[in-house]
């Protein structure tokens, strides 16, 4: 251990550790700006300024190692004075137009001029009011808000090693530009949000729908369904006033029932239903290897994820026959209900408008994405990230806190701890093997109490082997087989995968990725903000709803047999080929 | 005392006499052939022994630069000739380069071989790219010399791409590095962590001849010349309104008005030394101060004005220069130039009150001490020493 002193107080922390971390060990708040726990180090906003004993200037604290002797003073007037500068030279060339901002009220610089009283401010003010890129349907970026933090910089690349923002020029014209400084729809952007997820301002917001949805609601020739995601139950408590990890399904149907969406349906459902079809998928390209022996793509990877989705179509187009050909549960859901729902309740699919509430960004480019029509209209119409959701609660005039908890409508509203789990990394792949397995060997998985441990957490690549015996007639190939899965989350991480396939020479048969660090509960549209901690609660959350479902197992939902018995026929049928699966695009590389 | 121009030669021919180490045309087998019968112990005492100070402008005991990176643990280091020269008003590197390149490499081999390198870069400056076939040639002729004499040390070249910022150190790395030239957070120090995560001394081109010489001759001649803080002597580039100018090598420790005397067209008010991250001197300090450590310290550039010129110009053209040579990662550089810039652009169309002016000064002590390196922490220098000396003129 390092012995230090802050404000003369001692504190004892691990050598390596900076003096940030060591002052909020004993307790002690120092403000940052470019500092955030999932990223490297950057030291440039200069808002974390401490006082080092022998040192001449002002040290960063988030990026100053503790040393054995170190004497620290967080609170001079020195120091003070230095952040309220910093904290003012960054309102200078920020547009604070915060009553306009979308950011209002949730925005770490308008958080920090507060906390230092900037009042009179006397500097001159530099903002442009430059243009504002909405070509994205996820994300909007406004310079004119941006600070020059390098968050997101360091988020795209580090996190998810697709780099659509770099920083480009320097001095006064230094700025965060996107590839030539096209417009983000036409480079290389996987809409995944986790730059806006930690945009400590307005410089990188999703774009919204709030108005669009009430508008849709108010309109009386409209029948408006919704759809929740399993990520966003467990995370929309904390733009609400919970604790991290506090489920809230409850209160959020009766909220949005509140608000007078004609049906409250759940995302779960398809995901049990993307079970029953991926599952067959895999186990039919198994048979086909095994079997057949054709020529068929294994590994085979999971596409319930958007921002995976266009990563390799970007990135290894040439691999997306590995993909499974199943839409996301979002785009299944929104097709059904322009189908089998409207035809159940008697409904012209043209009046229905198709919302989702997702944990998100990417979720609205796919929304958009022009092959996600075959119910002969666009089968989602708008979808909310999970903070959009939280303000339409609040604009409702809902008190969120003391709503009783409802249940889902009905149909496309009943799920099972499978489609839960979704939103967790690791989670369909959970799904897949008690489903799959239960298939193949008329058993439950061998996991006690079903589950699967081994493919949850948040290890960056994670790996399990599960040998099947004992197959029922039907699988009687698979006898012994040893099916060898992965799971990857964070697009870096996904990248490893993708180069050992490239590389051939990847072991495995099935792979899960969610481009989002912690899969959709970390998604780009979840409350800000979003670390390692509150991903962990929001995982245990998760896997504490699927324990507290009756049914944990997509193949055994209900709905899911009904409507394979009235519409679908079977998994990987003639009306699932048509509705439920889709096609990928080849796209360039830059 | 005002003398003519032929005096002032002849005065300027007596200095050479007494300092000439840096254009002195020696052979450099000699200086190696020295080198390689000393250990690295020895080298090391040498050059701490003679105080020598980094002559880029910061001034960090050379020596012990040395001896650090020697103590560190590992089979890899480097030794980088910093050559990206780009502080307004300095041209002696450049000159350097042209006329004693071979004492340049012959100071990096004998710092490679103090601190146990066998790989050397000369980081040189984007625009002195006319000097790149000359030195590539210089420096294959330079291995023959080194093979001779079995020492297993290599130099390469690498271009700039003309940031200024680059010429700070770790800039400089994460430029060589392929990475945009932006300073890192420090520590580590390049002494423990510098060109590709290695321990990597990074020595200006006059410091390398400097510790040749020092080699080649013993430190007591170089620690002669000078003063206590500042040992030896430098080499500088005046320019401006003088009657006199180009590239002379001095001893340190001389004071401003000595200087203006032999520079100076008679009607000096200023002299800015250290170029546009330096000190401006007026004329009512002249006797006073002192070039050299312990008084203003210099890169080399020494640039003086005469009463024509209007020092709020002088000011926004350095100011100008900093917004556009900021690197602009960090919050106090980046805005704070174009504050300072704009700031004294508004007090002169008498936007804002002459009192901003104050606020300004407030503005730049905060960049003094919040900046992430020393382009930041130093563009007050100019700042204050020609807003306190020549308000009147900033203001009116």
């Amino acid at each position: 251990m390092v012995n230090l002193k802050i404000n003369d107080i001692p504190v004892a922390v691990e050598p390596g550790s900076t003096v940030l971390e060591a002052a909020q060990s004993v307790g002690m708040n120092v403000p940052t700006l470019c500092h955030h726990k999932d990223l490297c180090v950057a030291g440039n906003c200069r808002v974390c300024l401490v006082e080092v004993k022998n040192n001449r200037t002002l040290q960063a604290s988030c990026a100053i190692p503790v040393y054995e002797g170190m004497e620290v003073l967080t609170n001079t007037l020195n120091v003070r004075n230095a952040r309220k500068m910093v904290i003012e030279l960054l309102l200078s060339e920020h547009r604070s137009d915060c009553t306009k901002c979308y950011k209002n009220g949730n925005c770490e610089l308008q958080d920090l001029a507060n906390e230092y009283r900037i009042e009179d401010r006397s500097l001159l003010d530099l903002s442009v009011d430059k243009t504002l890129d909405r070509s994205s349907p996820s994300i909007e970026k406004d310079d004119s808000k941006c600070i020059r933090c390098q968050r997101c910089v360091r988020t795209c690349t580090e996190l998810q090693k697709v780099s659509a923002l770099t920083v480009a020029h320097k001095g006064e014209h230094m700025k965060i530009e996107t590839f030539m400084d096209l417009p983000l729809y036409d480079v290389v952007c996987t809409n995944c949000g986790q730059c806006v997820n930690r945009c400590p301002t307005g410089a990188l917001v999703e774009r919204n729908y709030i108005e669009e949805v009430w508008e849709a609601i108010d309109d009386p020739t409209k029948h408006v369904v919704v759809q929740t995601a399993p990520a966003v139950r467990v995370a929309l408590g904390e733009e609400l006033g919970f604790d991290p990890g506090t489920r809230v399904t409850g209160k959020m149907v009766t909220s949005l029932r509140r608000m007078g969406f004609s049906s409250v349906l759940d995302t779960d459902f398809t995901a049990d239903l993307t079970i029953m079809e991926e599952g067959t998928e895999l186990l039919t390209r198994l048979k086909k290897a095994l079997v057949d022996k054709e020529d068929v793509a294994l590994p085979m990877f999971t596409s319930c994820s958007p921002g995976w989705v266009k990563f390799i179509e970007h990135e290894y187009s040439d691999l997306t026959n590995h993909l499974s050909t199943c839409k996301s549960p979002q785009q299944m859901f929104g097709v059904l209900a322009k189908t089998y729902y409207a035809q159940k309740r008697n409904l012209d699919p043209k009046d229905i408008v198709s919302v989702s509430i997702m944990p998100c960004t990417a979720k609205k480019f796919e929304a958009e994405r022009p092959e996600m029509k075959d119910s002969g209209f666009q089968d989602v119409d708008y979808v909310l990230t999970t903070r959009e959701l939280a303000r339409m609660i609040k604009q409702a005039g809902d008190n969120f806190a003391s709503l009783p908890d409802s249940d889902y409508d009905s149909i496309l509203g009943v799920s099972t701890g499978a489609g839960v789990i979704f939103g967790a990394t690791g989670g369909v792949m959970e799904a897949a093997l008690r489903t799959a397995y239960e298939i193949v060997t008329g058993r439950e998985v061998p996991f006690e109490n079903l589950n699967i441990l081994p493919v949850r957490g948040m290890e960056g690549v994670k790996e399990a082997t599960i040998k099947i015996e004992g197959c029922v007639d039907a699988w009687n190939f698979l006898e012994g087989a040893e099916l060898k899965v992965a799971i990857a989350h964070g697009l870096r991480n996904a990248d490893q995968l993708m180069k050992q396939l490239a590389a051939g020479t990847s072991p495995y048969h099935f792979i899960e990725i969610m481009a989002c660090p912690g899969g959709c509960l970390g998604g780009g549209g979840q409350p800000i903000p979003t670390d390692m901690e509150t991903r962990l609660k929001r995982t245990a959350a998760i896997y504490e709803e699927d324990e507290n479902m009756k049914i944990r197992k997509s193949h055994e939902n209900p709905e899911v047999a009904q409507i394979y018995e009235e519409f679908l026929e079977a998994p990987l049928g003639h009306k699932s080929h048509d509705l439920l699966h889709t096609h990928y695009t080849k796209r360039k590389k830059n | 005392m005002v003398m003519d121009r032929e005096e002032k030669v002849k005065k300027l021919n007596d200095h050479k006499e007494k300092v000439n180490q840096i254009f002195q045309d020696i052979d450099y087998c000699d200086i190696l052939q020295k080198a390689v019968k000393m250990s690295s112990e020895e080298i090391i005492e040498e050059v701490t022994n003679s105080g020598l100070r980094g002559r880029g402008g910061a001034g960090f005991p050379t020596g012990l630069k040395w001896k650090f990176a020697a103590e560190q643990d590992s089979d890899v280091k480097y030794v980088i000739c910093n050559a990206d020269e780009g502080e307004p008003g300095t041209f002696k590197d450049r000159r350097i380069l042209e006329e004693q390149a071979e004492k340049v490499f012959s100071g990096m081999a004998i710092c490679a071989r103090a601190i146990g390198a066998k790989e050397g870069f000369i980081y040189l400056r984007g625009e002195y790219n006319y000097l790149k076939q000359d030195l590539f040639n210089r420096i294959e002729a330079f291995h023959i010399c080194l093979k001779k004499r079995g020492i297993d040390f290599k130099i390469e070249l690498r271009s700039g791409s003309g940031a200024y910022v680059c010429g700070e150190e770790t800039s400089l790395i994460e430029s060589m590095e392929g990475k945009r030239g932006e300073p890192r957070n420090k520590p580590p120090y390049p002494i423990t962590n510098g060109y590709l995560g290695q321990p990597t001394v990074v020595n200006n081109v006059e410091t390398l001849v400097y510790t040749a010489m020092i080699v080649h001759r013993g430190h007591e001649e170089f620690k002669a010349l000078g003063t206590k803080d500042s040992r030896g002597a430098k080499v500088f580039s005046v320019s401006g309104d003088a009657d006199v100018e180009g590239i002379y090598e001095l001893e340190l420790g001389m004071a401003i008005n000595e200087f203006v005397d032999l520079f100076g067209d008679g009607d000096t008010k200023a002299v800015q030394v250290g170029g546009s991250s330096g000190y401006c001197v007026p004329r009512k300090k002249f006797a006073e101060t002192v070039i050299g450590f312990e008084g203003i310290p210099t890169g080399g550039s020494m640039m003086l004005f005469n009463s024509s010129r209007s020092m709020y110009h002088v000011l926004h053209n350095y100011l100008e220069f900093f917004c556009e040579e900021s690197c602009g990662q960090c919050t106090p550089c980046r805005v704070g130039c174009q504050q300072l810039l704009h700031g004294i652009e508004a007090i002169k169309k008498g936007e804002k009150p002459a009192t901003y002016l104050d606020e300004l000064r407030k503005l730049a002590e905060t960049m003094r001490i919040a900046s992430k390196c020393g382009l930041g922490q130093s563009v007050p220098n100019p700042f204050l020493s020609i807003v306190e000396n020549f308000r009147e003129e900033i203001i009116f």
